[in-house]
């Protein structure tokens, strides 16, 4: 397979648009967690009532449109190989959960991998849906009309008081996860996240890395997103959310702005080196890879390099992982091998980008 | 200090293991210790241990000791989830387990939503009409007050025919449920 065609494959259709203010967030996700009324939920459930749930729900929307996702298409993780599935973890169309409770699980996924709805992971249901840029507003109302085309064939749990009823309390009520996730190089390079942070956590939001171990964010990429679930409403959350969106926004433009005025020399420096590490390293760890493809971006969004298209960031980020590593290798690497073909790949796909 | 399994990365944790009074130390980065399984990969503290910490030192000062052998028997008739492995895992096994562990779900609820216990969102349209026809007429209200303090006595007029309508509706149908 050309690399150009792997890529295609790696990278959803719907990250390859653009969206509002796309120099900083990459995406906007909303997840509902959602259980039936009838069954036990998946953490005591028997492989029997397993089974039953998604035959359940794949025979209610397989193949069906679903608001205007066309065609829903089920992929059963028991018919998947472990990298197949470590792939779509890596897409993020599927969690790393589901990846552990494979039997009975699956993931329903349109055309063009924007809306997913995970079966069998701690609830029942995981709908989410991804959107480019910063659009909560309208990924929340296409998330209920979604959630509204399922309601409408399947029964939820639902309380009158304590709202839609999910394995963990931590999601009760709304189910409503909203996260953000952004690319913030300035605000770390200078150490002013961390201290932004403590007063988001008070606001009920999380921030945290998305690639990468506990706290450390690989590539400058995080992901904010609400804590609290219950007590306030959808549209409640995600205000919420988007204000703190728009002044982090605000503040990384502002320091970028800064850096390049005042260090601009440095700052060119830097980001030069990593486009020139991404482009002729032969052996690079994912960490070093991260932090160059980051400085790169970086480098595209306040015009030092303009031969690059920004999807490089997003794509990169997978492209890089391990699972995507070996598929393209089309075999088991080990960590030394990965580093290699992590350095073969960006090579590769840097000379694709220049080609155009 | 290097790692001394890969040469390359800083060493960043530390193990010291005794056997046959023997005492062996490694020093070695993170992805080799996850490599050789002497720690998880992801080795984070998860949130419902958190959680079922916060709730037992909750149930701890709410019954000081006696009254929880009652709890500890209490089961969950639809799932069979039991009180202990509640509080261990703290997570439910059906709809039901919020009704049988309501009294115990409340306080943490309480800490985890901000001091909320109760939803105010999005309600299932098909299965609870009348619950979804009270929230939205509590919405058209919020809209018909700040119409009102806006001084936009038009749009308030309109609205609040909207609210009788729904009202209306609502009587009309009070017999059926």
């Amino acid at each position: 397979m050309s690399l150009q065609s792997f890529i295609d494959r790696a990278i959803s259709p719907w990250m390859q648009e653009g969206g509002p203010a796309d120099d900083i967030v990459l995406s906007t996700r909303i997840r509902l967690a959602r259980n039936l009324s009838e069954d036990p939920f998946p953490l005591v459930a028997s492989s029997e009532a397993l089974k039953k749930v998604s035959h359940h729900v794949t025979e209610a929307l397989q193949g069906e449109t679903i608001s205007h996702y066309e065609d829903l298409q089920y992929l059963a993780l028991t018919d998947l190989s472990t990298l197949d599935t470590r792939a779509l973890v890596e897409k993020h169309l599927i969690s790393p959960y589901l990846f552990e409770h494979s039997s009975h699980s699956g993931v329903l996924l349109s055309a063009n991998e924007q809306l997913s709805i995970m079966i069998n992971e701690e609830d029942h249901l995981r709908i989410q849906l991804y959107f480019p840029g910063l659009q909560l507003e309208e990924a929340l109302s296409e998330a209920f009309l979604v959630d509204d085309a399922i309601e409408s064939k399947l029964n939820y749990a639902f309380h009158e008081k304590y709202g839609y009823l999910t394995t963990c309390p931590t999601n009760v009520g709304t189910g409503l996860r909203a996260s953000v996730m952004v690319h913030l190089p300035a605000l770390s390079m200078t150490n002013k996240l961390q201290k932004m942070i403590p007063a988001i956590n008070q606001l009920g939001l999380v921030v945290r890395g998305i690639y990468g171990e506990g706290t450390e964010a690989l590539g400058n990429i995080y992901q904010v997103s609400n804590q609290v679930t219950l007590g306030r409403t959808e549209k409640d959350i995600i205000d919420n959310l988007s204000s703190v969106i728009t002044k982090l926004i605000e503040h990384e433009r502002a320091v970028r702005v800064m850096l390049t005025k005042q260090s601009g020399v440095e700052l060119e420096d830097r980001i030069y080196r990593s486009y020139g590490t991404l482009k002729y390293s032969r052996l690079i760890e994912s960490k070093e890879a991260a932090k160059c493809i980051s400085d790169v971006r970086l480098g595209i969004d306040v015009g030092y390099i303009t031969d690059i298209s920004k999807t490089i960031l997003s794509e990169l980020m997978v492209l890089t992982q391990p699972a995507f590593l070996q598929q393209y290798a089309k075999r088991h690497l080990n960590q030394h091998e990965r580093d290699e073909k992590r350095a073969t790949m960006m090579r590769e796909r840097l000379t694709l980008e220049n080609d155009h | 200090m290097e790692c001394e399994h890969c040469h390359e990365r800083p060493a960043t944790l530390h193990f010291t293991q005794y056997a046959h009074n023997h005492k062996h130390v490694q020093h070695l980065c993170h992805t080799c210790a996850s490599d050789l399984g002497l720690i998880e990969a992801n080795d984070h503290y998860p949130i419902h241990d958190l959680l079922s910490d916060l709730f037992k030192m909750n149930s701890a000062l709410a019954n000081n000791q006696r009254q929880t052998s009652a709890q500890e028997t209490k089961v969950c008739p639809t799932c069979h989830m039991t009180y202990t492995r509640f509080v261990k895992h703290y997570k439910f096994g059906c709809k039901d387990c919020y009704e049988t562990f309501t009294s115990e779900l409340e306080p943490v609820l309480k800490r985890v939503h901000n001091g909320n216990t109760a939803h105010v969102g999005k309600v299932p349209k098909h299965q609870h009409t009348h619950i979804s026809k009270q929230q939205q007429i509590k919405v058209y209200r919020d809209q018909l007050k700040s119409c009102i303090e806006s001084e936009r006595f038009e749009e308030a007029a309109e609205i609040r025919d909207m609210i009788k309508a729904f009202e209306q509706d609502e009587t009309n149908r009070g017999g059926d449920e």
